[in-house]
């Protein structure tokens, strides 16, 4: 009976999809519920800081420098057209605080950080380190899971700040150095049209929300991951394309609330 | 020092499909050092991992220390546990961490002892296995014989009244074989632990336990002391001491008829 079979895999698959989002919600319940000890010894949030935030720093200033260079270039492309080209700096800045920073660093940070902190502890898992914490009563959400989810919350909107730092630079390197725009009227225009609160505060928040999904993903994967080579690999893809699908998603829903009627 | 009795142990899966366990009932006196023996499969690490709070019983109970670990919450299993220590398979070492850290791990966890003071004890851990010059080295830097003395260095890095051993011996060379079975000898002797070995490996664990329980398809088989399994004329303790290839546990896995799967008709 095709129809049975067939009714019989959607249903599995829709309780094991239900099943999976009770379990990752009760792990991220119980990531905050643990997060005390982390704060009480932060040097344990710092150490992880370092791999996760530290460690994507040369990718984040490198793609925020070529944005932003691009970003200078098709910005004068287009507002030669209009004769606005003193305009260029708030189209750089405003693109970059708003969207272009949060999306692309949260983007760049699950390939970078995301990725590795699934296999990382994946492989914790596979070689028994995780069984072996659980075995010497110490609480491994505590211990390896908290600590990273917020180093990766504090990382991210700091590593989007200076994406959209490198990308202001980048713009004024290709607008201002190599085009001829004027100096003055670039930086005057970027400082008359950011607004401190609507758009680098929303940025902030966005890189914010960004950073909490992609870390809460690249946990879960990881600690949800089968203990072989294969579930650790599938596990390390479907973070990517999760928190991928995911950041997007949230920039929608974040941009609609944060810029309507604006 | 602890007591151990496992009583009518079952433990199934799938809904009672897949047998683990039957019916396991036995006692460990403290002090005492025991080996679970079985071929690969056998359900040997799931008891182990149910003596170690790791798994819930389908039915029956484990009682250490006269507390029956599947009635205990999270809180009075990890205070449990604080008095156990497990040697993993491989080891198991952080290996973001230096073997040092790796020993004073548990005792920054659980204590407040001062650094200088977790410098001297990790250091007595290290030289009682014979790597106290490793201290500084990563996990990836050591042999598998020395990872898994580090690793014993830290199982009983806080005393463990029990300490339960999952495959000690496996992939180790015949030197560091040695040395490790006389470590878990030495180290249960000298801190007077009750010790669970899990192994397939019969003649090292014969050398260095007080008694033995044959496992076999989730149920316990024979038992005895090292020499009275030796003496043993019990068919599947000749065939597992001896390693012979044939016996009641078969050396074909069940399969349809031989003939029909070459595709002889006649």
């Amino acid at each position: 009976m095709p129809i049975v079979k067939s009714l019989r895999v959607i249903g599995n698959r829709t309780v094991n999809a239900v099943w999976r989002t009770g379990y990752a919600t009760r792990f991220f319940v119980m990531t905050l519920f643990y997060s005390g000890p982390s704060f009480k010894r932060f040097r344990l949030i710092v150490k992880e800081m370092f791999s996760s935030g530290v460690m994507s720093l040369i990718i984040i200033l490198v793609a925020g420098m070529f944005v932003g260079m691009v970003l200078g270039l098709q910005g004068y492309e287009t507002l030669k057209r209009y004769g606005s080209e003193s305009a260029l700096g708030s189209l750089v800045a405003l693109s970059l605080v708003r969207e272009l920073g949060p999306v692309l660093a949260a983007l760049l940070f699950a390939s970078r950080a995301g990725s590795a902190m699934t296999a990382e502890i994946g492989l914790m898992k596979a070689t028994e380190q995780i069984a072996a914490m659980e075995m010497m009563a110490v609480n491994p959400i505590a211990r390896v899971v908290a600590p990273r989810f917020w180093a990766g919350v504090i990382s991210m909107p700091l590593l989007a700040a200076m994406f959209s730092a490198m990308g202001v630079f980048g713009g004024y390197v290709v607008g201002v150095v190599i085009i001829g725009v004027d100096e003055g009227s670039f930086w005057s225009q970027m400082q008359a049209s950011v607004d401190f609160q609507h758009d680098v505060l929303n940025g902030v928040i966005k890189s914010f929300v960004f950073g909490l999904a992609v870390t809460a993903i690249a946990l879960f994967e990881g600690y949800d991951a089968p203990p072989t080579a294969e579930g650790v690999s599938g596990a390390t893809t479907r973070t990517v394309v999760q928190s991928s699908l995911a950041i997007l998603m949230l920039d929608f829903i974040l941009t609609a609330f944060m810029f309507q009627g604006a | 020092m602890a007591k151990i009795a496992v009583r009518h142990l079952t433990k199934s899966y799938n809904s009672g499909k897949v047998i683990a366990l039957e019916d396991v009932s036995f006692e460990v006196q403290p002090y005492e050092s025991f080996c679970i023996l079985g071929p690969s499969g056998c359900g040997k690490t799931t008891l182990l991992r149910h003596i170690g709070g790791a798994l819930k019983p389908t039915s029956g109970h484990i009682k250490v220390d006269g507390q029956i670990l599947h009635e205990l919450d999270q809180e009075g299993l990890y205070e449990m546990r604080r008095k156990m220590g497990m040697l993993f398979q491989f080891g198991a070492l952080f290996t973001d961490m230096s073997v040092y850290d790796n020993v004073a791990f548990q005792m920054r966890e659980h204590t407040d002892l001062p650094e200088e003071l977790i410098h001297d004890l990790v250091m007595m851990k290290l030289h009682a296995v014979g790597l106290r010059g490793t201290h500084d080295l990563m996990p990836s830097e050591l042999s598998g014989g020395m990872a898994r003395r580090v690793a014993l260095a830290r199982t009983v890095a806080l005393d463990p009244m029990l300490i339960m051993y999952d495959e000690p011996f496996a992939g180790l060379d015949p030197i560091s074989l040695t040395v490790v079975g006389d470590l878990i000898r030495r180290l249960n002797d000298a801190l007077g632990a009750t010790s669970v070995i899990v192994t397939h490996d019969v003649q090292e664990s014969l050398k260095i336990v007080d008694y033995i329980y044959f496992v076999a398809d989730g149920v316990i088989v024979a038992e005895g002391t090292p020499d009275e399994i030796q003496a043993s004329d019990k068919s599947f303790v000749r065939q597992f001491v001896h390693g012979e290839m044939d016996g009641p546990v078969p050396f074909h896995y069940p399969g349809g008829d031989y003939r029909t799967d070459l595709g002889v008709t006649a």
